[in-house]
């Protein structure tokens, strides 16, 4: 569904990714492992247009999207969450969500100032769709909270519906879990699951390595921006470059 | 639920629909309580300066960038359409679309170039706007009158209905104001609103989500512009006089200080901002000679404590500490 070939990207000279090369196959969860600092969210950045890349080419489905800006990727069924949560504090938790619709509430300035008839219509489904994802994470009942005050687990699930809502063909998540605890981590987890059942492509970025293993499909490695290793979560896991790689910094940071 | 809950729900569920009918009623009585001309002339000023708020606030509040020229699109609305009725003898209702027109191609050349650029270069190219616009009704006076400025514009009539005095003028004006804060009320609270506000939030993921960043500016500033242009054409038509001192940066400034109080992206809040910015000088006779000091001191101020501006600022704090009480009560 979405190739990457040979993509580059140097920050000022220095290399963050050097000729990453892998497929993300639809239907299939696809993990993206790799210490600190290997590239990954880099990658992301990519893939959705806030970088453009060095070099190489990232072709979705038979588009070339490696020269798109942001919202083109995004209306072409990209969507992503960030690492570092970028939620609207100041929007309530329903409208956070919604945004994540914004390629279906219309585009025309003069039609919204107008509410017609058909836009208030086509309204109330995306509010009912946003409640229904805002439902299956479990945040129904602060629907009208500003999101700012949530706790941070519940931010990160706010993010989480909100890259699902509009059943985008692609998801790029970025450590969804990070900073959850195992009781939010196994929710979170069973979420994926389930999306991955219901045939959403995923690319999941993350450390959780139980998380990891238990519902990959697919493997990648990076580290120093070189794509190490990839394949089923039992051959990476037996792969002697991963094992360095992980355990070279394990004893670096001993 | 009890009948209490009943109909505080019901209350919570319409608040925008029964806040707009309130204002509607009170502004419709407003000429009964009091027909002071002189009162009724600063409430309709009010309601003048409310149109350029909302445009502006819709701005700096949804687009997160300033505007430091706006008196120039009102100015040119009112030059305009001075111009277009008097030299050119046309329909002052014709007038009006026409110089808005127009004034929105302005607005497009300037932002196009500019809002393609990241940063604050709009504020310049806006205050330079300003500048030039100002020079130039003052210096081309076979045109525009010069200083002393532009005389005998005609008010606007529907059929022989001539809005001539201030009790007819409060209606027409008014009018538009309530019709325009209900336009921006629609714009805020729809879907392409929503990718407005998440532009204000963070740019960054409002393109992720399929927001085009740069075009919603773009389209931003010309609805800004053009509300702008509309309510100087009415300004011209008011008081049948235009001079270039109600359009220079000071005014600008003003505008902006409405904006600030009433609180970025807060569409109620452009009402009270205007209202309470236009009437200050009013109630403190220092505040006349001190204007612009008071004005300034009053923008650091609310900068420093409340940067969602005053209304915003202090809506978000009662929201965040009522939010916070639930999760408490909920948790215990
Ligand atoms: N905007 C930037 N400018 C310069 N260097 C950058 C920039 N963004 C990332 N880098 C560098 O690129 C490298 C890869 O960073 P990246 O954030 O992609 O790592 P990561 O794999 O996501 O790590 P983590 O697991 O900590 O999130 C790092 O060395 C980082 O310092
Ligand atoms: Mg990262």
């Amino acid at each position: 569904m979405l190739r990457l070939e040979n993509v580059s990207k140097n920050f000022g000279g220095l290399p963050a990714l050097s000729d990453v090369s892998f497929d993300i196959p639809q239907g299939k969860l696809t993990a993206l492992i790799g210490p600190n600092g290997a590239g990954k969210s880099t990658l992301i950045n990519c893939m959705t247009g806030v970088l453009q890349t060095t070099s190489g080419r990232i072709r979705f489905r038979d588009i070339q999207i490696e020269t798109l800006p942001p919202h083109q990727i995004a209306r072409l069924g990209i969507a992503r969450t960030f690492q570092n949560l970028k939620l609207f504090p100041r929007l309530t938790v329903l409208d956070n969500v919604l945004t994540g619709l914004t390629c279906e509430g219309g585009k025309s300035l003069v039609m919204a100032m107008f509410r017609l008839p058909y836009l208030r219509h086509r309204e109330r489904s995306l509010k009912l769709r946003a409640l229904e994802a805002l439902d299956r994470f479990g945040l129904a009942d602060k629907a009208n909270w500003p999101a700012g005050v949530l706790a941070y687990g519940d931010k990160k699930r706010v993010e989480l519906a909100r890259a699902t809502v509009g059943k985008p063909e692609l998801i790029l998540l970025d450590e969804p879990v990070a900073g959850l605890n195992a009781e939010e981590t196994a929710a979170v987890g069973e979420q994926l699951n389930l999306l991955r059942r219901a045939g959403h492509t995923m690319l999941l970025v993350e450390h959780d390595m139980e998380l990891v293993m238990t519902i990959a499909d697919r493997v990648v490695v990076l580290d120093s921006g070189r794509c190490i290793a990839m394949g089923s979560p039992e051959e990476v896991r037996r792969n002697p470059l991963v094992l360095e790689a992980y355990l070279g910094r394990t004893e670096a940071v001993a | 639920m009890t009948a209490k809950q009943k109909i505080l729900y019901f209350l919570y569920l319409h608040r925008t629909g029964l806040t707009v009918t309130l204002l509607s009623t009170a502004i419709f009585c407003w000429p009964l309580v009091t027909s002071n001309p002189y009162t009724l002339g600063l409430t309709n000023l009010i309601a003048l300066h409310v149109v350029v708020v909302l445009g502006l606030n819709l701005f700096i509040g949804y687009a997160g960038q300033i505007s430091l020229g706006h008196a120039a699109f009102y100015g040119l609305g009112a030059y305009g359409s001075a111009i277009a009725t008097v030299n050119f003898g046309i329909n002052p209702w014709l007038a009006m679309l026409l110089v808005a027109f127009l004034v929105a191609l302005v607005a497009l050349v300037i932002g196009i170039p500019v809002l393609r650029l990241a940063g604050h270069y709009l504020a310049m190219a806006t205050l330079g706007l300003n500048f030039v616009l100002h020079t130039i009704l003052l210096q081309w006076d076979e045109v525009t009158g010069g200083p002393s400025g532009f005389y005998g514009i005609p008010y606007l009539a529907i059929g022989d209905f001539e809005f001539y005095d201030e009790f007819r003028l409060h209606y027409l004006l008014w009018g538009f104001a309530l019709l325009s804060l209900l336009l921006c009320l629609n714009l805020v609270r729809s879907g392409v609103g929503r990718g407005l506000a998440a532009l204000a939030g963070d740019e960054t993921a409002a393109a992720a989500l399929g927001v085009n960043t740069r075009n919603a500016k773009i389209k931003v500033f010309v609805l800004s512009a053009v509300l702008a242009s509309l309510a100087g054409s009415l300004f011209a038509h008011t008081y049948s006089f235009v001079s270039p001192d109600s359009f220079n940066i000071f005014v600008s400034t003003d505008m902006v200080i409405m904006v600030v109080i009433g609180g970025m992206g807060s569409i109620w809040g452009s009402l009270l901002g205007a209202a309470l910015i236009t009437m200050l000088p009013e109630w403190m006779d220092l505040f006349e000679t001190y204007k612009d000091f008071v004005h300034g001191g009053i923008l650091v101020l609310v900068l420093m404590f409340l940067p969602q501006g005053l209304v915003t600022g202090l809506f978000d704090l009662v929201r965040t500490r009522l939010a916070l009480r639930r999760g408490q009560d909920a948790a215990a």
